[in-house]
Order: structure tokens, then sequence, then C-alpha cells
């Protein structure tokens, strides 16, 4: 389903990603693992499409097409879907809204009519029961004055609406606590199916105690440096990072 | 396209006045000029009564006197008032029993403006007063409004038919020597529109005027008068949209709103003047005055989204006399490429009890300047008086500027008043969010600049309120690719 031959990316002139090959098919769960700084959220942001990051060299395939004239918006059409570290707030924008208007300009550009709103508001109804997710939450303003599990929670809702064929998490589990962390991962557990593919970037082992990957990658410094199963996650958890930094720089 | 900042200035840039066209139709100028004569040709021309023409020239001695207001946070070249002319108005007169009889070509501009008469008619419950330059051209549903007494036409007609009622309010809010554009407009003011409401009456349908400005180099000075009687309840419509001219066209409205005891007058502006081109050239000037007056337990809201016009000086007010009365102000102030706003309200409480409420918006884009100026005075009297107000400033880009002016007077000691403010700017980060989940820049722009405007949206009509959506979008997004 992707992927990344070689790829070298930027931003503002800073070199961050040096190399990093990936292949993911459909129906698999990879965990992305590294210390802070090494390029993890940088990948997530450039397999999205956003502009700050330069591709210097290599290329990111979906699909069997290659992405680099591809805008944001046209990457999210095709599936690729990425769950925020940080989602930003939309003031005046409701869930709902916000949902809706993503639904059907995906449709649009399909070339579909706008979803009728029996079939959206089924869609919503389902969806949020599967979530767990309070019908009030969804009429407020888009994460504006969520707390950190709200936000997060929120990202899963989008993801589950959307269906994308690919999901990247960035450091979903970072500011949750164990209540929250359960819950997001249940849903992400709900989601996964044959035909769709998950990336989960995170810095901790925890969140993979809930979400079983079929493969762990160890990124430092722009590459990806040790790939194995989920054993490695745990290794990564007792010795730390150190002796893969040590490894790299031999 | 994926958005940078340099990307949406540049798009923020290539927008283009939807409506820069210029109908040809004959009409009756004056050469332009303002002295005694002209006062007295106009008062002549309306078939106005004695003392309406002397009226006006008291007015024009005050404001001989006066000087044009300097205070306001915008810039500009002050027009010559002897290069104006006073008068224009559409030669095809008399007024029209059917549509059929109005000039195709004025029909073929309300099409264009996509306000064709007809399809204003078929609008449910909304009587349309359509002023084309200074003349009413067409009126509708006043049958129906006849027979709750209501009266709906034109400020000219109501002095014909309506003296008394004209005499006793006209300038009862606004002085003639209040500002030096009051006082202009009260000199030379062409047409406008008259609206009575009678005791207890609620009036069935919103109403609603189109103003337009057509005639190049012709002021165009507006008068509104509004009365609502004890009990009764009006929602009055204002929108207005001008062809595009190279010289600066100054507009000088006053809009005078009564609210007698338990009255309700609730008045919305959508205003969508030319707001010059590109380089800052052409555009409308807009020195509006407006306020009106609350007896006890009145209430009048003023919505307005303003979108147009080069210069904005606008400052819609209450002055909450009687007790228990309501003042309430919602405003969404748009400005783009070379535009100045400098507009707000002021909330003067008298009376005991009286409440108001202030919501502001303020949209700056390009090189714009937007200010908000608002005043909120507790009289001695005015025991537990209460005030909220909010002032919220969206930026995009970063060459335009945001400034917010709040005044209070509070000289009593029951008072209770609130202001927040706050400051944004469409960022980055916030249109990658839309981007990425499949929302492109141009409509990532309309949900943001909606959700920003959504208190003050809601206020509006509801067919009002899906024109205003559709004036932000084309203000700020124009031809997005």
């Amino acid at each position: 389903m992707l992927k990344i031959k070689n790829l070298h990316a930027s931003v503002e002139g800073k070199k961050i990603l040096k190399g990093v090959n990936l292949e993911v098919n459909a129906g698999e769960v990879h965990a992305i693992m590294g210390p802070n700084g090494s390029g993890k959220s940088t990948l997530a942001s450039v397999i999205a499409g956003k502009e700050e990051f330069e591709v210097t060299q290599g290329s990111i395939e979906f699909e069997g097409e290659d992405l680099d004239e591809t805008s944001p918006e046209e990457r999210a059409h095709k599936g690729v879907f990425l769950s925020f570290q940080y989602p930003v707030e939309i003031p005046g924008v409701s869930v709902t809204n916000f949902m809706k208007t993503a639904i059907n300009e995906s449709r649009k550009a399909k070339g579909l009519e706008d979803m009728p709103a029996k079939e959206m508001l089924k869609l919503i109804r389902e969806k949020s029961e599967m979530l767990d997710i309070d019908r009030k939450f969804l009429s407020r303003s888009l994460n504006e004055g969520f707390s950190g599990g709200e936000k997060k929670r929120n990202e899963i809702f989008q993801m589950a609406m959307l269906e994308p064929k690919l999901s990247i998490l960035d450091e979903t589990d970072s500011g949750l606590d164990i209540d929250a962390l359960r819950i997001v991962a249940n849903g992400v557990n709900k989601l996964r199916s044959a035909d769709k593919a998950t990336i989960l970037i995170t810095h901790y082992q925890r969140l993979l105690e809930y979400i079983i990957p079929d493969f762990v990658h160890v990124i430092h410094d722009g590459k990806i440096v040790k790939s194995g199963g989920k054993e490695l996650a745990l290794e990564l958890e007792e010795k730390g990072y150190d002796w893969l930094k040590q490894e790299a720089t031999v | 396209m994926a958005y940078t900042e340099e990307e949406l200035k540049k798009e923020l840039e290539t927008k283009e006045y939807e409506y820069g066209f210029y109908t040809d139709i004959e009409s009756d100028t004056f050469p332009p000029g303002l002295n005694e004569e002209v006062v007295i040709a106009i008062s002549k021309k309306k078939e106005e009564p004695e003392w309406m023409t002397l009226w006006r020239l008291e007015a024009f001695k005050y404001w001989k006197e006066m000087k044009e207001p300097e205070w306001a946070n915008v810039h500009y070249e002050k027009p010559d008032f002897q290069a104006i002319s006073y008068y224009s108005a559409p030669n095809s007169k008399p007024k029209y029993d059917s549509l059929d009889d109005v000039d195709p070509e004025l029909l073929d501009t309300f099409k264009r403006l996509g306000i064709s008469v007809d399809e204003q008619k078929k609008l449910t419950g909304v009587a349309v007063d359509i002023v084309m330059d200074s003349v009413s051209v067409a009126t509708s549903f006043k049958k129906t409004l006849g027979e709750k007494g209501i009266i709906f036409c034109s400020i000219s007609e109501a002095i014909r038919e309506h003296p008394e009622l004209v005499k006793k309010y006209i300038g009862s809010v606004v002085p003639k020597r209040d500002n030096f554009y009051a006082a202009l407009n009260s000199a030379v003011f062409s047409d406008g529109s008259f609206c009575y409401i009678p005791k207890g009456v609620r009036c069935p349908m919103e109403l609603s005027t189109y103003f337009r400005i057509n005639q190049a180099g012709t002021g165009q000075f507006e008068r509104t008068l509004v009365i609502a009687e004890e009990g009764s309840y009006v929602s009055y419509l204002e929108g207005c949209t001008a062809p595009s001219r190279d010289e600066n066209q100054l507009h000088a409205a006053v809009v005078e709103l009564i609210a007698l005891d338990d009255a309700e007058i609730k008045y919305s502006t959508v205003q969508n003047w030319f707001p010059g081109n590109k380089e800052g050239k052409g555009g409308v000037y807009n020195f509006v005055t407006k306020r009106g007056i609350c007896e006890k337990n009145a209430k009048i809201s003023w919505t307005q989204v303003e979108t147009g016009s080069a210069v904005t000086w606008k400052y819609p007010s209450c002055i909450l006399k009687g007790d228990n009365s309501i003042g309430e102000f919602y405003s969404i102030a748009v400005t783009n490429n070379f535009q100045q706003a400098d507009t707000g309200t002021k909330m003067v409480h008298l009376g005991k009890n009286t409440r108001s409420t202030i919501i502001s918006k303020g949209i700056s884009a390009g090189k714009s300047q937007n200010s908000y100026r608002g005043l909120v005075q507790i009289n001695s009297r005015a025991d537990n008086a209460r005030n909220f107000s909010q002032c919220d400033s969206l930026l995009m880009g970063n060459e335009c500027g945001a400034h917010t002016f709040p005044y209070i007077e509070a000289k009593n000691p029951t008072a209770m008043i609130e202001h927040e403010a706050t400051t944004s700017k469409i960022g980055e980060d916030q249109i990658f969010y839309c981007n990425q989940r499949g929302i492109d820049t141009e409509k990532a722009i309309a949900l943001i600049v909606n959700g920003f405007s959504k208190e003050v949206l809601n206020k509006l009509p509801m067919e009002f309120a899906v024109e205003a959506q559709k004036l932000l979008e084309i203000s700020l997004e124009g031809s997005v690719g």
C-alpha cells in the first residue's frame, strides 16, 4: 500500500529525514519508535504532504502512485489519514459540521453528490456509539476547550468517520491517562481490518500493549536503524534507545 | 494547492469585485456643487412641504459651520463636497404597477446582482422596497402591510402622505447638528425608507430594502426612519451592493429608530459596496450615522455584516432611555486589500435596569485596517445597568491590522460592565489540519471564518444569513484556484 524509498526531507534547510525506507501492506500495523527529535513526526507530516517540509530525495508511493505532486487534501481523498499529535482548535465549527464538510469534500473530489443528511446522521450515530462518544461532544466547537483525552478521541472519531486506507497515528498516546489510552486503543483496534493499514508513531512501548503491532521500526537521526517484530518494543523498553544510537554510529 | 502564508496572501489579492458593472440608465442628475439653491431644488424636486425645506436649510446652515471629523482610525483623501452632484434619479418615473413597466435594463441589473424583484417577491414573507440611486422604483406587498396599518414606503412619500409622523420623529434621535455627515445628510438627503408599525402590531414579514449607488460621482444620502409604536415588533433588513467606479463615492446615510414602550426593532444590514481595487483605488466612502432610542421595556438589535466600502465610519447606537430597555449590537466587519473600517457602537444607558450586549467580530486581510470603537456609557441615574462586550479580531496574513478602542464611562456604582477581547490569526496549522481531512484551502478559510462569525451570523434572519455567508466567502476567497 505504502512504499517509501530513500526518503530525504528537510525543513528550512535543516535535514531531518536522511534516507527512510519503509513498506506497509494492507492489514498491517507498523509501529515507529524513536527518541525525541529523531524524525518520527516529520515522517508523518511528510507522508501527509505538509508543505513546509521539502522532499529533497527519494519517493513516497501510495497504492502504486507517486505522491510527490499531490496536495494534502488529495492525499486525504486517496485515503491517507493523520491523527495529529496536537490537534488544532477551530472555534465556532462544530465537530459534526467539520466532519460533514470533510466527508462531502472527499465525495466531491470523487464526483459524488453530498452525503444525504439521513445517511450522515446514521454514520455519526454508528461511529460515536462504537467509540463510546457522547453526542453532546459532537456539537462542541472542534477541539476548543477539549481535554487532551477528548482531543485524541476526537481524532479517532474522525478516522472512523472518514474510513481511510492508511492511518498514521502521531503520538496518539502522549498526554493520555491510562483510561483514555485504553478507550483510544480500543477504537483503533475496532477499526483494524484486512484492507487497511496503520502506522503508530510513539515514544513509549505503553501504547503497544493495547495495540499489538506486526512490525516495529526504530528511527534515529532520520533513518530507520532497526526493524523487528513486536518483541523489539519490549527490548527498547528495557534497554532504552542508547544502545541503538551507539549501534547506529558504529 | 496546499497552503503557505505567501499563497494565502496571493489568493486573497486575486479577489475581484463581483458586482463591478455599471448600468447605463438615463437619469436626471443635478450639476455638481452644494449651496442653498441646491438644497431648495432637492426639496422642490421631491415636492416637499415648506417645513421640510426649512428643516433642510437649517441643517445646511449647521453643516457649513462644521468640520469633517478626524478622530477615526482611517486615512483618506477628503471628498470635495462641491464636486459632488447631490441629486440623481432614474428618469423612468413615475412608479410602476407591474414589473413589465420597469426599465428592462434596470431589471437586468437586479438579476445580475441576484436580487431580481421576481425572486424577492417569491421569497416567503419578504416585502421589498428597492432603492436604485435615490428614488424608489418598485414597492411590493404594500397591500398586506396596509391591512395591518403598517406603513412602508419611501421617505419622500412619507413626507407627502404622513407629514405629522415625519415631522414628529425626523431628527429626534439624530439631530441635524449631531455630526458633520448627519448635518450634510439632513440638508440634502435624496430618499430612503420610512416604516411605521402601529401599536401592538407584529409586522408579519421581514421588511427589506436594497440600496444601490449607480451614478458616477453621485453622493447618496439615504434617510431611514423606523417607528415602532407601543408593543409592536418589526424586523428590518437592509442590503447593499454597488457597481464599481473609479472615483470615490460618498455615502452618508442617517438611520433613526424609535422603539416606544414595549416595542422591539431588529435592524439587520449586509453591506457590500465597492471596496476599491487591489491597489486601493476607488471604492465607496461610507460615513453613516445610525441610532435608535428605546423607551420603557423596549429593545433594539443592530446586526451588521460589513464587507464592502473603501472607508467605513459607522457606529449603530442605542440610547436606552426607558427603564428595563435593551440594546444589542452584533457585527462582522471584513476588510481586505486597502480597506479601512472604523466601526462599533455606542450604548448609552439612561434608564434603570437597562442592559446592552456588544458582539463584534473583525476580520482583516491584505493591507487593510480594521478598528472596533465602542462606547458604553452608564448615566448616574441608570441603576443596575449591565453591559457585556466581546470584541474578537481575526487576522489573515502579516500586513493587516486590527485595533480595539473601547470607551467605558460609568457614573453609577451599581453598573456591571464586562469587556472581553481576543485577537487570533488563521494559522498554517489550522489550514493544514483541514487539508489533511480533505478540505481544500479555500473551503478551509470559509469554514474558519464562518466559525469565527457564527455568533453574529446566527442573529440574522435565515434568508439573510445565507446571503451574508456568501458575501464573507466572496470577500475573502474570491477566485482561489
